[in-house]
Protein backbone atom coordinates (compact mmCIF):
# COMPACT_ATOMS: atom_id res chain seq x y z
CA UNK A 1 0.00 0.00 0.00
CA UNK A 2 3.00 2.66 1.02
CA UNK A 3 5.38 1.32 -1.49
CA UNK A 4 3.73 3.59 -4.46
CA UNK A 5 3.08 6.26 -2.58
CA UNK A 6 7.36 6.83 -1.39
CA UNK A 7 8.01 5.99 -5.07
CA UNK A 8 5.82 8.57 -5.99
CA UNK A 9 7.30 10.71 -3.20
CA UNK A 10 10.62 9.99 -4.53
CA UNK A 11 10.58 10.91 -7.78
CA UNK A 12 8.89 14.18 -6.96
CA UNK A 13 11.85 14.85 -4.12
CA UNK A 14 13.93 15.56 -7.49
CA UNK A 15 14.03 19.28 -8.44
CA UNK A 16 14.28 18.23 -12.22
CA UNK A 17 10.93 16.20 -12.07
CA UNK A 18 9.51 18.89 -10.33
CA UNK A 19 10.72 20.99 -12.83
CA UNK A 20 9.81 18.33 -15.74
CA UNK A 21 6.06 18.58 -14.11
CA UNK A 22 5.28 22.17 -13.68
CA UNK A 23 6.35 22.53 -17.08
CA UNK A 24 5.38 19.74 -18.75
CA UNK A 25 1.85 20.20 -17.29
CA UNK A 26 0.80 23.29 -18.49
CA UNK A 27 2.55 22.87 -22.03
CA UNK A 28 0.63 20.28 -22.37
CA UNK A 29 -3.07 21.19 -21.26
CA UNK A 30 -2.36 24.15 -23.82
CA UNK A 31 -1.31 21.66 -26.42
CA UNK A 32 -4.76 19.48 -25.64
CA UNK A 33 -7.05 22.97 -26.40
CA UNK A 34 -4.93 23.23 -29.02
CA UNK A 35 -5.33 20.16 -31.14
CA UNK A 36 -8.62 19.64 -30.58
CA UNK A 37 -9.37 22.94 -32.93
CA UNK A 38 -6.49 21.81 -34.76
CA UNK A 39 -8.12 18.59 -35.05
CA UNK A 40 -11.69 20.13 -35.32
CA UNK A 41 -11.00 22.07 -38.26
CA UNK A 42 -8.80 19.76 -40.36
CA UNK A 43 -5.07 21.48 -39.42
CA UNK A 44 -3.16 18.98 -38.05
CA UNK A 45 -0.90 19.22 -40.93
CA UNK A 46 -0.24 22.72 -40.48
CA UNK A 47 0.84 21.62 -36.77
CA UNK A 48 2.70 18.99 -38.43
CA UNK A 49 4.84 22.35 -40.63
CA UNK A 50 4.87 24.20 -37.25
CA UNK A 51 6.69 21.51 -35.52
CA UNK A 52 9.55 21.23 -37.94
CA UNK A 53 9.37 24.64 -38.05
CA UNK A 54 10.40 24.98 -34.62
CA UNK A 55 13.31 22.87 -35.26
CA UNK A 56 14.97 25.08 -37.89
CA UNK A 57 13.92 28.24 -35.67
CA UNK A 58 15.76 26.88 -32.93
CA UNK A 59 18.55 25.86 -35.06
CA UNK A 60 19.19 28.96 -36.55
CA UNK A 61 19.10 30.94 -33.09
CA UNK A 62 21.69 28.20 -32.22
CA UNK A 63 23.76 28.26 -35.15
CA UNK A 64 23.78 32.19 -34.58
CA UNK A 65 24.76 31.98 -31.10
CA UNK A 66 20.99 32.99 -29.47
CA UNK A 67 18.91 31.45 -27.09
CA UNK A 68 16.97 28.71 -29.00
CA UNK A 69 13.73 29.83 -27.59
CA UNK A 70 14.15 33.28 -29.43
CA UNK A 71 14.32 31.69 -32.34
CA UNK A 72 11.68 29.43 -31.93
CA UNK A 73 8.66 31.75 -31.37
CA UNK A 74 9.78 34.33 -33.80
CA UNK A 75 10.01 31.50 -36.70
CA UNK A 76 6.69 29.63 -35.29
CA UNK A 77 4.63 32.21 -35.13
CA UNK A 78 5.49 34.08 -38.07
CA UNK A 79 5.38 31.15 -40.32
CA UNK A 80 2.21 30.66 -38.61
CA UNK A 81 0.47 34.20 -39.19
CA UNK A 82 2.62 33.84 -43.21
CA UNK A 83 0.58 30.46 -43.80
CA UNK A 84 -2.80 31.81 -42.97
CA UNK A 85 -2.44 34.73 -44.64
CA UNK A 86 -1.10 32.31 -47.72
CA UNK A 87 -5.03 30.49 -47.49
CA UNK A 88 -8.31 31.13 -48.07
CA UNK A 89 -10.39 32.13 -44.89
CA UNK A 90 -7.15 31.57 -42.74
CA UNK A 91 -6.95 27.50 -43.72
CA UNK A 92 -4.08 27.02 -46.20
CA UNK A 93 -4.31 24.54 -48.82
CA UNK A 94 -1.63 21.58 -48.37
CA UNK A 95 -0.02 21.26 -50.85
CA UNK A 96 1.32 24.83 -49.95
CA UNK A 97 2.11 23.90 -46.94
CA UNK A 98 3.82 21.37 -47.65
CA UNK A 99 5.96 23.07 -50.33
CA UNK A 100 6.70 26.00 -47.94
CA UNK A 101 8.00 23.62 -44.79
CA UNK A 102 9.84 21.17 -46.91
CA UNK A 103 12.13 24.02 -47.70
CA UNK A 104 12.19 25.52 -44.17
CA UNK A 105 13.46 22.02 -43.01
CA UNK A 106 15.86 22.19 -45.59
CA UNK A 107 16.77 25.63 -44.33
CA UNK A 108 17.05 23.51 -40.76
CA UNK A 109 19.59 21.39 -42.32
CA UNK A 110 21.52 23.87 -43.41
CA UNK A 111 21.60 25.58 -39.55
CA UNK A 112 22.10 22.30 -38.57
CA UNK A 113 25.48 21.80 -39.86
CA UNK A 114 26.38 25.65 -39.57
CA UNK A 115 26.11 24.86 -35.64
CA UNK A 116 27.83 20.86 -35.98
CA UNK A 117 31.08 22.64 -38.01
CA UNK A 118 31.34 25.44 -35.47
CA UNK A 119 30.90 23.49 -32.24
CA UNK A 120 33.00 20.57 -33.34
CA UNK A 121 32.93 19.81 -29.61
CA UNK A 122 29.60 19.61 -28.67
CA UNK A 123 29.02 17.13 -31.48
CA UNK A 124 25.31 17.90 -31.94
CA UNK A 125 24.18 17.32 -28.54
CA UNK A 126 21.88 20.88 -29.03
CA UNK A 127 20.84 19.37 -31.90
CA UNK A 128 19.40 16.03 -30.76
CA UNK A 129 17.59 17.81 -27.94
CA UNK A 130 15.79 20.26 -30.27
CA UNK A 131 14.23 17.21 -32.28
CA UNK A 132 13.51 14.75 -29.62
CA UNK A 133 13.33 17.30 -26.35
CA UNK A 134 15.24 17.42 -23.05
CA UNK A 135 12.11 17.99 -20.40
CA UNK A 136 14.28 16.69 -17.60
CA UNK A 137 17.01 19.16 -18.57
CA UNK A 138 14.98 22.14 -17.78
CA UNK A 139 16.10 24.96 -14.72
CA UNK A 140 13.71 26.26 -12.41
CA UNK A 141 13.52 29.72 -14.10
CA UNK A 142 13.09 28.44 -17.88
CA UNK A 143 10.67 25.42 -16.23
CA UNK A 144 7.92 28.21 -14.62
CA UNK A 145 8.65 30.49 -17.76
CA UNK A 146 7.49 27.77 -20.15
CA UNK A 147 4.67 27.28 -17.59
CA UNK A 148 3.57 31.00 -17.57
CA UNK A 149 3.78 30.88 -21.21
CA UNK A 150 1.57 27.92 -21.51
CA UNK A 151 -1.11 29.33 -19.28
CA UNK A 152 -0.84 32.63 -21.32
CA UNK A 153 -1.82 30.70 -24.56
CA UNK A 154 -4.24 28.79 -22.37
CA UNK A 155 -6.22 31.90 -21.44
CA UNK A 156 -5.87 33.46 -24.95
CA UNK A 157 -7.41 30.55 -26.42
CA UNK A 158 -10.24 29.97 -23.86
CA UNK A 159 -11.04 34.00 -24.50
CA UNK A 160 -11.51 32.98 -28.29
CA UNK A 161 -12.99 29.83 -28.12
CA UNK A 162 -16.82 30.52 -28.77
CA UNK A 163 -16.16 32.46 -31.81
CA UNK A 164 -13.82 30.38 -32.96
CA UNK A 165 -15.93 26.99 -31.96
CA UNK A 166 -18.65 29.33 -34.48
CA UNK A 167 -16.20 30.27 -37.01
CA UNK A 168 -15.23 26.15 -37.39
CA UNK A 169 -18.34 24.83 -36.93
CA UNK A 170 -20.36 26.57 -39.31
CA UNK A 171 -18.59 29.50 -41.05
CA UNK A 172 -21.03 31.07 -43.05
CA UNK A 173 -23.11 31.54 -40.13
CA UNK A 174 -20.23 33.11 -37.88
CA UNK A 175 -19.55 35.46 -40.96
CA UNK A 176 -23.27 36.26 -40.64
CA UNK A 177 -23.22 36.79 -37.12
CA UNK A 178 -20.46 39.15 -37.29
CA UNK A 179 -17.55 37.15 -36.32
CA UNK A 180 -14.28 38.02 -37.95
CA UNK A 181 -13.49 34.81 -39.25
CA UNK A 182 -9.97 35.03 -41.09
CA UNK A 183 -8.84 37.45 -38.47
CA UNK A 184 -9.54 34.47 -35.87
CA UNK A 185 -7.96 31.70 -38.06
CA UNK A 186 -4.49 33.85 -38.17
CA UNK A 187 -4.86 34.23 -34.55
CA UNK A 188 -5.42 30.81 -33.63
CA UNK A 189 -2.32 29.95 -36.04
CA UNK A 190 -0.22 31.64 -34.25
CA UNK A 191 -1.24 30.52 -31.03
CA UNK A 192 -0.69 27.13 -32.64
CA UNK A 193 2.71 28.56 -33.44
CA UNK A 194 3.25 29.39 -29.89
CA UNK A 195 2.27 26.05 -28.37
CA UNK A 196 4.77 24.44 -31.11
CA UNK A 197 7.84 26.41 -29.72
CA UNK A 198 6.83 25.31 -26.47
CA UNK A 199 6.13 21.79 -26.82
CA UNK A 200 9.43 21.61 -28.48
CA UNK A 201 10.86 22.05 -24.54
CA UNK A 202 9.50 19.09 -23.57
CA UNK A 203 8.81 16.68 -26.24
CA UNK A 204 10.88 18.25 -28.99
CA UNK A 205 9.81 18.98 -32.33
CA UNK A 206 9.38 16.12 -34.06
CA UNK A 207 7.33 14.66 -31.93
CA UNK A 208 4.61 17.53 -30.39
CA UNK A 209 2.24 16.43 -33.07
CA UNK A 210 1.41 13.20 -31.17
CA UNK A 211 0.92 15.69 -28.14
CA UNK A 212 -1.49 17.68 -30.39
CA UNK A 213 -3.08 15.53 -32.24
CA UNK A 214 -3.47 12.01 -30.40
CA UNK A 215 -5.34 13.77 -26.78
CA UNK A 216 -7.62 15.70 -29.02
CA UNK A 217 -8.87 12.64 -31.40
CA UNK A 218 -9.11 10.31 -28.42
CA UNK A 219 -11.20 13.47 -26.88
CA UNK A 220 -13.74 14.26 -29.82
CA UNK A 221 -14.12 10.70 -30.60
CA UNK A 222 -15.33 10.24 -26.79
CA UNK A 223 -17.32 13.18 -26.80
CA UNK A 224 -19.43 15.14 -29.24
CA UNK A 225 -19.88 18.23 -27.32
CA UNK A 226 -17.23 20.82 -28.28
CA UNK A 227 -16.56 22.09 -24.56
CA UNK A 228 -16.61 19.12 -23.07
CA UNK A 229 -14.25 17.62 -25.23
CA UNK A 230 -11.99 21.04 -25.33
CA UNK A 231 -11.73 19.93 -21.88
CA UNK A 232 -11.38 16.24 -21.58
CA UNK A 233 -8.48 16.78 -24.91
CA UNK A 234 -6.52 19.09 -22.33
CA UNK A 235 -6.78 16.66 -19.86
CA UNK A 236 -5.60 13.71 -21.34
CA UNK A 237 -3.11 15.27 -23.00
CA UNK A 238 -1.97 16.45 -19.09
CA UNK A 239 -2.24 12.79 -17.98
CA UNK A 240 0.01 11.55 -21.19
CA UNK A 241 2.08 14.01 -19.55
CA UNK A 242 1.94 12.86 -16.03
CA UNK A 243 2.18 8.90 -16.66
CA UNK A 244 4.59 9.28 -19.17
CA UNK A 245 7.45 11.20 -16.78
CA UNK A 246 6.11 8.68 -14.51
CA UNK A 247 7.34 5.79 -16.42
CA UNK A 248 10.49 7.24 -17.71
CA UNK A 249 11.28 7.81 -14.06
CA UNK A 250 10.58 3.75 -13.15
CA UNK A 251 12.14 2.44 -16.35
CA UNK A 252 15.40 4.81 -16.86
CA UNK A 253 16.66 3.18 -20.47
CA UNK A 254 13.16 5.13 -21.71
CA UNK A 255 13.64 8.49 -22.60
CA UNK A 256 10.52 10.29 -21.49
CA UNK A 257 9.54 11.90 -24.87
CA UNK A 258 9.09 8.37 -25.85
CA UNK A 259 7.16 6.91 -22.86
CA UNK A 260 5.13 10.30 -23.12
CA UNK A 261 4.19 9.48 -26.85
CA UNK A 262 3.69 6.08 -26.17
CA UNK A 263 1.19 7.05 -23.36
CA UNK A 264 -0.36 9.18 -25.75
CA UNK A 265 -1.00 6.80 -28.68
CA UNK A 266 -2.19 4.32 -26.24
CA UNK A 267 -4.87 6.69 -25.40
CA UNK A 268 -5.64 7.78 -28.70
CA UNK A 269 -5.86 3.47 -29.34
CA UNK A 270 -8.23 2.91 -26.67
CA UNK A 271 -10.34 5.98 -27.90
CA UNK A 272 -10.90 4.22 -31.56
CA UNK A 273 -11.89 0.60 -29.41
CA UNK A 274 -14.86 2.55 -27.33
CA UNK A 275 -15.70 4.48 -30.52
CA UNK A 276 -18.95 6.20 -30.97
CA UNK A 277 -19.48 8.30 -33.58
CA UNK A 278 -17.84 11.19 -32.65
CA UNK A 279 -19.89 14.29 -34.81
CA UNK A 280 -16.81 16.09 -35.76
CA UNK A 281 -17.70 18.73 -38.80
CA UNK A 282 -15.68 17.60 -42.27
CA UNK A 283 -12.94 20.46 -42.74
CA UNK A 284 -13.28 19.79 -46.49
CA UNK A 285 -9.92 20.75 -48.26
CA UNK A 286 -9.21 24.05 -50.39
CA UNK A 287 -10.64 23.73 -53.06
CA UNK A 288 -8.35 24.17 -56.67
CA UNK A 289 -9.28 25.14 -59.62
CA UNK A 290 -8.36 22.34 -61.69
CA UNK B 1 36.82 21.03 -50.78
CA UNK B 2 36.39 20.89 -54.18
CA UNK B 3 36.34 24.28 -56.38
CA UNK B 4 34.51 24.31 -59.91
CA UNK B 5 36.61 25.16 -62.82
CA UNK B 6 35.65 27.46 -65.55
CA UNK B 7 34.84 24.52 -67.85
CA UNK B 8 31.66 22.92 -67.01
CA UNK B 9 32.69 19.56 -68.79
CA UNK B 10 35.83 19.11 -67.03
CA UNK B 11 34.53 19.89 -63.71
CA UNK B 12 31.88 17.18 -64.76
CA UNK B 13 34.10 14.73 -65.83
CA UNK B 14 35.83 15.19 -62.32
CA UNK B 15 33.10 14.88 -60.37
CA UNK B 16 32.09 11.78 -62.53
CA UNK B 17 35.67 10.72 -62.08
CA UNK B 18 34.51 9.54 -58.41
CA UNK B 19 32.81 6.55 -58.74
CA UNK B 20 30.64 7.48 -55.50
CA UNK B 21 29.81 10.25 -57.44
CA UNK B 22 28.66 8.10 -60.37
CA UNK B 23 26.34 6.00 -57.72
CA UNK B 24 25.03 9.36 -56.60
CA UNK B 25 23.57 9.97 -59.73
CA UNK B 26 22.38 6.63 -60.43
CA UNK B 27 20.51 6.66 -57.29
CA UNK B 28 19.34 9.87 -57.64
CA UNK B 29 17.73 9.71 -61.22
CA UNK B 30 15.90 6.08 -60.48
CA UNK B 31 14.53 7.95 -57.19
CA UNK B 32 13.89 11.41 -58.72
CA UNK B 33 11.48 8.59 -61.58
CA UNK B 34 10.16 7.42 -59.04
CA UNK B 35 9.22 9.89 -56.65
CA UNK B 36 8.04 12.56 -59.42
CA UNK B 37 5.56 10.24 -60.84
CA UNK B 38 4.32 8.43 -57.12
CA UNK B 39 4.42 12.72 -55.61
CA UNK B 40 1.95 13.76 -58.67
CA UNK B 41 -0.43 11.23 -57.80
CA UNK B 42 0.00 12.45 -53.92
CA UNK B 43 -0.44 15.83 -54.90
CA UNK B 44 -3.05 15.27 -57.09
CA UNK B 45 -5.19 13.58 -54.37
CA UNK B 46 -4.36 16.08 -51.21
CA UNK B 47 -2.51 13.23 -49.64
CA UNK B 48 0.89 14.86 -48.76
CA UNK B 49 0.45 15.05 -45.29
CA UNK B 50 0.53 11.34 -45.38
CA UNK B 51 2.84 11.15 -47.64
CA UNK B 52 5.13 13.28 -44.48
CA UNK B 53 4.26 10.75 -42.28
CA UNK B 54 5.51 8.12 -44.58
CA UNK B 55 8.44 9.48 -44.64
CA UNK B 56 9.30 10.17 -41.71
CA UNK B 57 8.20 6.62 -40.56
CA UNK B 58 11.76 5.45 -42.29
CA UNK B 59 13.50 6.86 -39.53
CA UNK B 60 12.55 3.96 -36.84
CA UNK B 61 12.60 1.66 -39.58
CA UNK B 62 16.55 2.42 -39.68
CA UNK B 63 16.91 2.93 -36.21
CA UNK B 64 15.26 -0.57 -35.25
CA UNK B 65 17.20 -2.46 -37.58
CA UNK B 66 20.21 -1.20 -36.98
CA UNK B 67 19.19 -1.84 -32.98
CA UNK B 68 18.26 -5.14 -33.70
CA UNK B 69 21.19 -5.85 -36.40
CA UNK B 70 18.97 -6.56 -39.63
CA UNK B 71 19.55 -4.80 -43.11
CA UNK B 72 18.56 -1.40 -43.37
CA UNK B 73 16.26 -2.10 -46.05
CA UNK B 74 13.77 -4.65 -44.38
CA UNK B 75 13.69 -1.58 -41.45
CA UNK B 76 12.73 1.23 -43.95
CA UNK B 77 10.02 -1.10 -45.97
CA UNK B 78 8.57 -2.73 -43.13
CA UNK B 79 8.09 0.05 -40.76
CA UNK B 80 6.77 2.05 -44.36
CA UNK B 81 4.47 -0.56 -45.12
CA UNK B 82 2.91 -1.33 -41.57
CA UNK B 83 2.57 2.86 -41.14
CA UNK B 84 1.03 2.66 -44.35
CA UNK B 85 -1.71 0.02 -43.58
CA UNK B 86 -2.66 1.84 -40.42
CA UNK B 87 -3.41 4.65 -41.98
CA UNK B 88 -5.45 2.55 -44.42
CA UNK B 89 -7.64 1.31 -41.94
CA UNK B 90 -8.89 4.88 -40.96
CA UNK B 91 -12.47 4.80 -41.57
CA UNK B 92 -13.44 5.71 -44.91
CA UNK B 93 -17.04 6.45 -44.01
CA UNK B 94 -17.42 9.88 -46.13
CA UNK B 95 -18.34 12.52 -43.38
CA UNK B 96 -15.91 11.78 -40.76
CA UNK B 97 -13.17 11.33 -43.22
CA UNK B 98 -10.68 14.60 -43.34
CA UNK B 99 -10.58 15.26 -39.65
CA UNK B 100 -10.31 11.38 -37.99
CA UNK B 101 -7.41 10.81 -41.05
CA UNK B 102 -5.54 13.58 -39.93
CA UNK B 103 -5.74 13.18 -36.44
CA UNK B 104 -4.71 9.67 -37.28
CA UNK B 105 -2.13 10.02 -39.40
CA UNK B 106 -0.19 12.91 -37.16
CA UNK B 107 -0.70 10.73 -34.31
CA UNK B 108 1.38 7.39 -36.22
CA UNK B 109 3.77 9.53 -37.26
CA UNK B 110 4.87 11.17 -34.07
CA UNK B 111 4.66 7.52 -32.37
CA UNK B 112 6.60 6.57 -35.01
CA UNK B 113 9.58 8.92 -34.58
CA UNK B 114 9.74 8.57 -31.11
CA UNK B 115 10.06 5.05 -31.63
CA UNK B 116 12.62 5.76 -33.62
CA UNK B 117 14.83 7.32 -30.60
CA UNK B 118 13.90 4.84 -28.02
CA UNK B 119 15.59 2.85 -30.69
CA UNK B 120 18.55 4.79 -30.72
CA UNK B 121 18.52 5.41 -26.95
CA UNK B 122 18.65 1.61 -26.65
CA UNK B 123 20.99 1.58 -29.42
CA UNK B 124 22.93 4.18 -27.50
CA UNK B 125 23.86 4.97 -31.24
CA UNK B 126 26.04 7.69 -32.13
CA UNK B 127 24.39 11.52 -32.66
CA UNK B 128 26.50 11.61 -36.41
CA UNK B 129 24.34 8.87 -37.19
CA UNK B 130 20.64 10.23 -35.79
CA UNK B 131 21.27 13.05 -38.24
CA UNK B 132 22.35 11.13 -41.18
CA UNK B 133 19.18 9.09 -40.78
CA UNK B 134 17.30 11.93 -40.85
CA UNK B 135 18.70 14.17 -42.91
CA UNK B 136 20.51 11.96 -45.51
CA UNK B 137 23.66 11.33 -47.08
CA UNK B 138 24.25 9.96 -50.36
CA UNK B 139 27.84 9.90 -50.51
CA UNK B 140 28.07 6.75 -48.96
CA UNK B 141 25.87 5.11 -51.73
CA UNK B 142 27.42 1.70 -53.06
CA UNK B 143 27.03 0.09 -56.74
CA UNK B 144 25.04 -2.59 -55.23
CA UNK B 145 22.66 -0.12 -53.18
CA UNK B 146 22.10 1.35 -56.57
CA UNK B 147 20.68 -2.18 -58.65
CA UNK B 148 18.60 -3.08 -55.02
CA UNK B 149 17.34 0.75 -55.34
CA UNK B 150 16.46 -0.20 -59.18
CA UNK B 151 15.04 -3.31 -59.01
CA UNK B 152 12.73 -2.42 -56.33
CA UNK B 153 11.98 1.08 -58.86
CA UNK B 154 11.36 -1.15 -61.64
CA UNK B 155 8.83 -3.17 -59.62
CA UNK B 156 6.87 -0.51 -58.33
CA UNK B 157 6.57 1.20 -61.60
CA UNK B 158 5.11 -2.04 -63.06
CA UNK B 159 2.82 -1.95 -60.38
CA UNK B 160 2.03 1.80 -60.97
CA UNK B 161 1.46 1.07 -64.51
CA UNK B 162 -0.98 -1.96 -64.15
CA UNK B 163 -2.98 0.45 -61.96
CA UNK B 164 -1.96 3.89 -63.47
CA UNK B 165 -5.51 4.87 -65.24
CA UNK B 166 -8.12 3.56 -62.72
CA UNK B 167 -6.07 5.39 -60.26
CA UNK B 168 -5.68 8.22 -61.88
CA UNK B 169 -9.64 8.35 -62.63
CA UNK B 170 -9.96 7.52 -58.75
CA UNK B 171 -7.86 10.71 -57.58
CA UNK B 172 -9.13 12.84 -59.72
CA UNK B 173 -12.83 12.57 -59.10
CA UNK B 174 -13.63 9.44 -56.60
CA UNK B 175 -17.43 9.73 -56.64
CA UNK B 176 -17.31 9.78 -60.41
CA UNK B 177 -15.09 6.77 -60.20
CA UNK B 178 -16.89 4.97 -57.34
CA UNK B 179 -19.87 5.20 -59.43
CA UNK B 180 -18.31 3.82 -62.71
CA UNK B 181 -17.57 0.42 -60.35
CA UNK B 182 -13.83 1.42 -60.03
CA UNK B 183 -12.88 0.02 -56.63
CA UNK B 184 -11.72 2.88 -55.31
CA UNK B 185 -11.02 1.84 -51.32
CA UNK B 186 -9.23 -1.06 -52.48
CA UNK B 187 -6.95 1.46 -54.66
CA UNK B 188 -6.74 3.96 -52.12
CA UNK B 189 -4.85 1.16 -49.81
CA UNK B 190 -2.61 -0.16 -52.59
CA UNK B 191 -1.49 3.54 -53.59
CA UNK B 192 -0.97 3.95 -49.31
CA UNK B 193 1.33 0.98 -49.53
CA UNK B 194 3.04 2.17 -53.57
CA UNK B 195 3.37 5.29 -51.58
CA UNK B 196 4.80 3.81 -48.32
CA UNK B 197 7.20 1.82 -50.47
CA UNK B 198 8.33 4.82 -52.30
CA UNK B 199 8.99 6.63 -49.48
CA UNK B 200 10.66 3.78 -48.39
CA UNK B 201 13.18 3.61 -51.40
CA UNK B 202 14.34 7.18 -51.44
CA UNK B 203 14.54 7.71 -47.57
CA UNK B 204 18.02 5.40 -48.01
CA UNK B 205 19.52 8.18 -49.97
CA UNK B 206 18.00 11.44 -48.61
CA UNK B 207 16.99 10.79 -44.89
CA UNK B 208 13.68 10.73 -43.12
CA UNK B 209 12.75 14.33 -43.11
CA UNK B 210 14.16 15.51 -46.91
CA UNK B 211 12.10 12.82 -49.19
CA UNK B 212 9.02 15.11 -48.52
CA UNK B 213 11.19 17.34 -50.52
CA UNK B 214 10.88 15.02 -53.85
CA UNK B 215 7.66 13.86 -52.75
CA UNK B 216 6.12 17.16 -52.62
CA UNK B 217 7.50 20.27 -54.48
CA UNK B 218 8.23 19.06 -58.25
CA UNK B 219 4.60 17.84 -58.45
CA UNK B 220 3.07 20.31 -57.06
CA UNK B 221 5.50 22.51 -59.30
CA UNK B 222 3.68 20.75 -62.50
CA UNK B 223 0.28 20.90 -61.19
CA UNK B 224 0.88 25.17 -61.00
CA UNK B 225 2.33 24.91 -64.62
CA UNK B 226 -0.52 22.64 -66.09
CA UNK B 227 -3.88 21.73 -65.50
CA UNK B 228 -3.53 18.26 -67.57
CA UNK B 229 -2.90 14.90 -65.78
CA UNK B 230 -0.92 13.46 -68.15
CA UNK B 231 1.16 16.46 -69.04
CA UNK B 232 1.92 17.37 -65.44
CA UNK B 233 2.87 14.17 -64.86
CA UNK B 234 5.51 14.14 -67.78
CA UNK B 235 6.47 17.64 -66.48
CA UNK B 236 6.76 16.33 -62.80
CA UNK B 237 9.50 13.67 -63.39
CA UNK B 238 11.52 15.83 -65.63
CA UNK B 239 11.45 18.62 -62.34
CA UNK B 240 12.11 15.66 -60.07
CA UNK B 241 15.03 14.77 -61.96
CA UNK B 242 16.34 18.45 -62.53
CA UNK B 243 16.07 19.54 -58.98
CA UNK B 244 18.03 15.93 -58.09
CA UNK B 245 20.82 16.34 -60.79
CA UNK B 246 21.51 20.07 -60.20
CA UNK B 247 21.14 19.63 -56.35
CA UNK B 248 23.70 16.78 -56.29
CA UNK B 249 26.24 19.07 -58.55
CA UNK B 250 26.00 22.06 -56.34
CA UNK B 251 26.17 19.61 -52.93
CA UNK B 252 28.92 18.39 -54.46
CA UNK B 253 31.23 21.40 -54.77
CA UNK B 254 29.66 23.53 -51.74
CA UNK B 255 30.49 22.79 -47.70
CA UNK B 256 26.65 22.49 -47.13
CA UNK B 257 23.88 19.41 -47.29
CA UNK B 258 22.68 18.08 -49.79
CA UNK B 259 19.18 18.38 -47.90
CA UNK B 260 19.73 22.10 -47.90
CA UNK B 261 20.36 22.36 -51.40
CA UNK B 262 17.91 19.92 -53.03
CA UNK B 263 14.83 21.81 -50.94
CA UNK B 264 16.07 25.08 -52.20
CA UNK B 265 16.52 24.28 -55.75
CA UNK B 266 13.29 22.39 -55.74
CA UNK B 267 11.42 25.36 -53.48
CA UNK B 268 13.04 27.76 -56.29
CA UNK B 269 11.78 26.08 -59.07
CA UNK B 270 8.06 26.18 -57.03
CA UNK B 271 8.35 29.58 -56.49
CA UNK B 272 9.00 29.77 -60.13
CA UNK B 273 6.06 27.88 -61.66
CA UNK B 274 3.38 29.88 -59.04
CA UNK B 275 5.14 32.93 -60.87
CA UNK B 276 4.77 31.73 -64.11
CA UNK B 277 1.07 30.78 -63.52
CA UNK B 278 0.85 34.30 -62.33
CA UNK B 279 1.50 35.88 -65.15
CA UNK B 280 -0.09 33.59 -67.39
CA UNK B 281 -3.34 34.19 -65.50
CA UNK B 282 -3.16 37.79 -65.94
CA UNK B 283 -2.50 38.19 -69.72
CA UNK B 284 -5.41 36.98 -71.86
CA UNK B 285 -4.97 33.71 -74.00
Amino acid sequence: MTAPWTGLAHMLSHPFMQHAFVAGTAIAAAAGLIGYFLVLRGQVFTADALSHVAFTGALAALAFGLDARLGLFVLTIGVGIAMGLIGQGGRPDDTVIGAVFAWILGLGVLFLSIYTTRRSGSNGNGAVAVLFGSVLGLSGPRAWLAAGIAVGVIVLLLALARPLLLATLDERVARAAGVPVRLLGLAFLALTGATAAEATQVVGALLILGLIAAPAAAASRLSSRPFRAMGLSAALAVASVWIGLGASYALPSTPPSFAILAVATAIFAGAAVVRRTATATTGSPASRRC
Amino acid sequence: MNQPGWNPVADLQQMWALPFMVNAYRAGTVLALLAGLVGFLMVTRRQAFAGHTLSAVGFPGAAGATWLGVPAALGYFGFCVAAALTIAAAPSSARLRFSEENALVGTVQAFALACGYLFVVLYHGVLGGTTALLFGSFLGVTAGQVTTLAVLAVVLLAVLAAIGRPLLFASLDPQAARASGVPVRALDVVFLVLLAATAAEVVQITGALMVFTLLVLPPAAARELTCRPAAGLALSVVLALLVTWVALGVAYYSPYPIGFWLSSIAFGTYLLARATRAVRDRVPA
